[in-house]
């Protein structure tokens, strides 16, 4: 990987990162987040995971994001204005970010190693690769993984569902 | 001048760590929802990164793990949100403080 290309994903991918943290419109966060996923998208092609990159694209930005972007909708969100108040709260979560940050940095960011130092064995990442590792040594949790998936649809539309009106109005008193 | 593992794992760091911001910061659920994916995505890239640094599929192989549960867990979160929105008309974290003690 060029280091201008890391550099520029790397940037693009901050920048928007903070983005979603800053910006008051739940739909201007909804597009940063979607420039920051489509950026690490990228660097995955880039880090030789051509599959899970585009994977990335298409699970999280055409899926997932497009399930918050339709509930930004249907909420009919608006910019809200920013409280003052908890400052005292703010402060200590603020502390607490940067104790995460310290820590995180020390621990991960120490190897020396160069990314070009590694080779990698030829169609390392390919679907092939992938489909040989996920259906022969991980083919028991990717079979649960479809329980979970159903057992989630099924507690999605459970709690979004409107309960059926004539069990919210009081049983009528009138008989035939 | 040459990238290292480490550029990569600094980056995750640093996604993650604005990601745990959001959450902290942010009084609206829905922001909130989206830096947790912030946060998700950060430790996808550096399962990524050491997988390439293995020169193995494992790290891969999770990361599409992480893919299927976030996918179910923005099905059910949001299905949260919209009932309590229609329960409370609102989404600011401070208001719901029904269980609070």
């Amino acid at each position: 990987m060029p280091v201008a290309l890391f550099i520029f994903l790397a940037l693009v991918s901050i920048i928007s990162a903070l983005g979603v943290v800053v910006q008051k419109s739940p739909i201007h966060c909804l597009l940063a987040l979607i420039m920051t996923l489509v950026s690490i998208g990228a660097l995955f092609i880039a880090l030789d995971a051509v599959t899970v990159g585009f994977l990335q694209i298409i699970v999280y930005v055409g899926a997932i994001m497009v399930l918050f972007l339709f509930v930004i909708w249907l909420l009919n969100l608006q910019a809200e204005p920013v409280p003052a108040a908890h400052l005292g709260l703010k402060f200590f979560a603020t502390i607490a970010v940067a104790g995460v940050a310290a820590e995180l940095f020390a621990f991960m960011a120490r190897t020396k190693v160069a990314l070009g130092a590694v080779t990698v064995a030829a169609g390392y990442g390919s679907i092939d690769s992938l489909a040989q590792t996920l259906f022969g040594q991980y083919l028991m949790a990717f079979e649960t993984t479809s329980i979970l998936l159903l057992v989630a649809v099924i507690g999605a539309v459970a709690v979004a569902r409107r309960a059926a009106p004539e069990r919210i109005v009081a049983p009528k008193q009138e008989t035939p | 001048m040459m990238i290292s593992y480490s550029w990569l794992m600094g980056l995750s760091a640093a996604i993650f760590t604005i990601g745990v911001a959001g959450v902290l910061l942010r009084r609206n659920i829905l922001v909130m929802f989206m830096s947790i994916e912030l946060m998700l995505n950060a430790v996808n890239l550096a399962f990524v990164t050491l997988a390439r640094r293995m020169g193995s599929m494992d790290g891969q192989v999770i990361v599409f793990f992480v893919m299927t549960v976030a996918a179910a867990e923005a099905a059910v979160g949001l299905a949260i949100i919209i009932s309590i929105f229609r329960n409370r008309e609102t989404v600011n974290a401070d208001e719901l403080n029904l269980m609070k003690w």
